[in-house]
């Protein structure tokens, strides 16, 4: 018998999150988002949140809905257009702003799960990112210093997911879950579809439950697509 | 004078059997339309997809499958899927061998800005830098000029960099370029082109030896 991770629901599961902490959230603009903890975080109404995630959501949907309540106090992303109120906050000086490379994010998530303090990348070498940190170089080339991120509350949306907590992704949807599950102090997970332990195969699992705290069957996906690009038959 | 398709065409000669390509937003998305018949290769997508394939046919678009440009897409027989921490390694790692994006500016001696304007543009740099700081290398596809006309191909960037002397080649719509030894160094002429006007678009330092042929474009 595994251990059981399941909530009942969104509420249950963003149990503890309260004004001022750090919060990650995965997906890729709006793919592989955990829509319905960001519905229940609007209806909650914390506020001055500092928000680690790729993107920043479109003005309607995604964590956009949190910035058009002015909830968040700073966004750590690597790309932020497509939302005009985003802009606005941040030209303003409301909104603060901490871009960093995509890798970079990616990669400082992983290590905070994993117990790395920091690594070296050559990423951002020579640019505004690489202010004030470390230079080294390696094998003849410069590389800085970033540091792992960690966050109070990790939120993250998987495919598939068991009574125990593993999760398992979908195509691109997997994108900055995996790794933003590992660095929560406690994780949420939400999945289109919970199933009892024993059921997933585990050698098909992407995120072992050991990474996650609480799981739940999200309802309602919108799923909203961004950019829909079709070719016509011939 | 070459359009974007043209751009796109030419810079898929560039393309070599058995690479793995990253290609960036806008032009160079359009190089995958344009891959010779007779050699293989596969499109990395940073978010997280190697081998992907085209846009889905009207009505089979998946919402959990799409491009780092946010696109709809599909997978080809033998691609794969990954997370953005594996997806980096690969970039990072040097395991892809070519990546194709745009900028605002390019340096002679191959910076390059594509990220921010201060005070105008800032979307964030998503995974330019990881990119530009690793692979081998890197085309740069974009006009010549700006809407004012003014040149693209600098002594030195005025803009926030993305990368230090990583850009190897720069195709645009009056030439192909190459960059080695702090200048630009023309290697063709688009088609109706003549190496005046490229040296008049040109700001940085241009390199001009011999007769520079014209692109042989489809």
């Amino acid at each position: 018998m595994a251990i059981n991770k399941v909530v009942a629901n969104a509420k249950e599961a963003t149990k503890g999150i309260e004004d001022g902490m750090t919060l990650m959230l995965g997906g890729f603009g709006l793919c592989g988002i955990p829509e319905n903890c960001i519905s229940e975080m609007v209806e909650m109404n914390v506020k001055g949140l500092t928000c680690i995630s790729n993107n920043a959501g479109v003005d309607d949907f995604g964590l956009g809905l949190l910035l058009h309540q002015k909830q968040i106090k700073k966004m750590v992303s690597s790309y932020v257009g497509e939302n005009d109120e985003f802009e606005r906050q941040m030209l303003s000086g409301e909104l603060e702003v901490d871009l960093i490379p995509q890798g970079s994010l990616a990669e400082r998530c992983r290590a905070g799960g994993a117990g790395v303090p920091a690594f070296f990348t050559p990423a951002g070498y020579g640019t505004e990112v690489a202010e004030g940190k470390e230079v080294r170089e390696f094998n003849g080339k410069p590389h800085i210093l970033e540091s792992a991120l960690t966050a109070d509350f990790a939120i993250v949306k998987a495919w598939k997911g068991d009574t125990a907590g593993n999760l398992v992704f979908k195509a691109a949807a997997r994108n900055f879950n995996p790794m933003m599950a590992m660095a929560g102090k406690i994780t949420i997970a939400e999945v289109e579809e919970l199933v009892p332990e024993g059921t997933l195969d585990p050698n098909t699992v992407h995120t072992p439950g050991i990474f996650v705290q609480r799981i739940f069957q999200g309802t309602g996906y919108e799923k909203r697509i961004e950019q829909r690009t079709v070719r016509q038959r011939d | 004078m070459l359009d974007k398709v043209g751009i796109a065409k030419r810079i898929s000669q560039e393309l070599r059997d058995g690479w793995y390509v990253n290609l960036g937003i806008g032009i160079p998305t359009l190089v995958a339309n344009f891959v010779p018949e007779d050699i293989t290769v596969e499109f990395q997508s940073e978010n997280g997809i190697l081998g992907m394939g085209p846009f889905p046919f009207d009505g089979e678009e998946d919402a959990d499958l799409i491009n780092a440009g946010k696109q709809t897409v599909t997978l080809q027989p033998g691609a794969s899927v990954f997370d953005s921490a594996t997806s980096f390694a690969m970039i990072r790692g040097q395991h892809v061998q070519l990546t194709v994006l745009g900028a605002m500016e390019v340096s002679e001696n191959g910076d390059i800005a594509n990220w921010k304007i201060p005070g105008k543009m800032v979307k964030g740099m998503g995974g330019a830098m990881d990119l530009v700081a690793s692979a081998e290398n890197i085309i740069v596809a974009m006009m010549h000029t700006n809407k004012k006309g003014e040149s693209k191909l600098l002594p030195s960037c005025s803009l926030p960099l993305t990368g230090v002397a990583c850009v190897t080649r720069v195709i645009t719509n009056l030439a192909a370029l190459e960059i080695k030894d702090g200048a630009f160094h023309l290697l063709e002429r688009a088609p109706g082109v003549s190496v005046e006007e490229i040296q008049a678009a040109t700001a940085g330092k241009l390199i001009v030896e011999g007769d520079v042929p014209e692109m042989k474009i489809d």
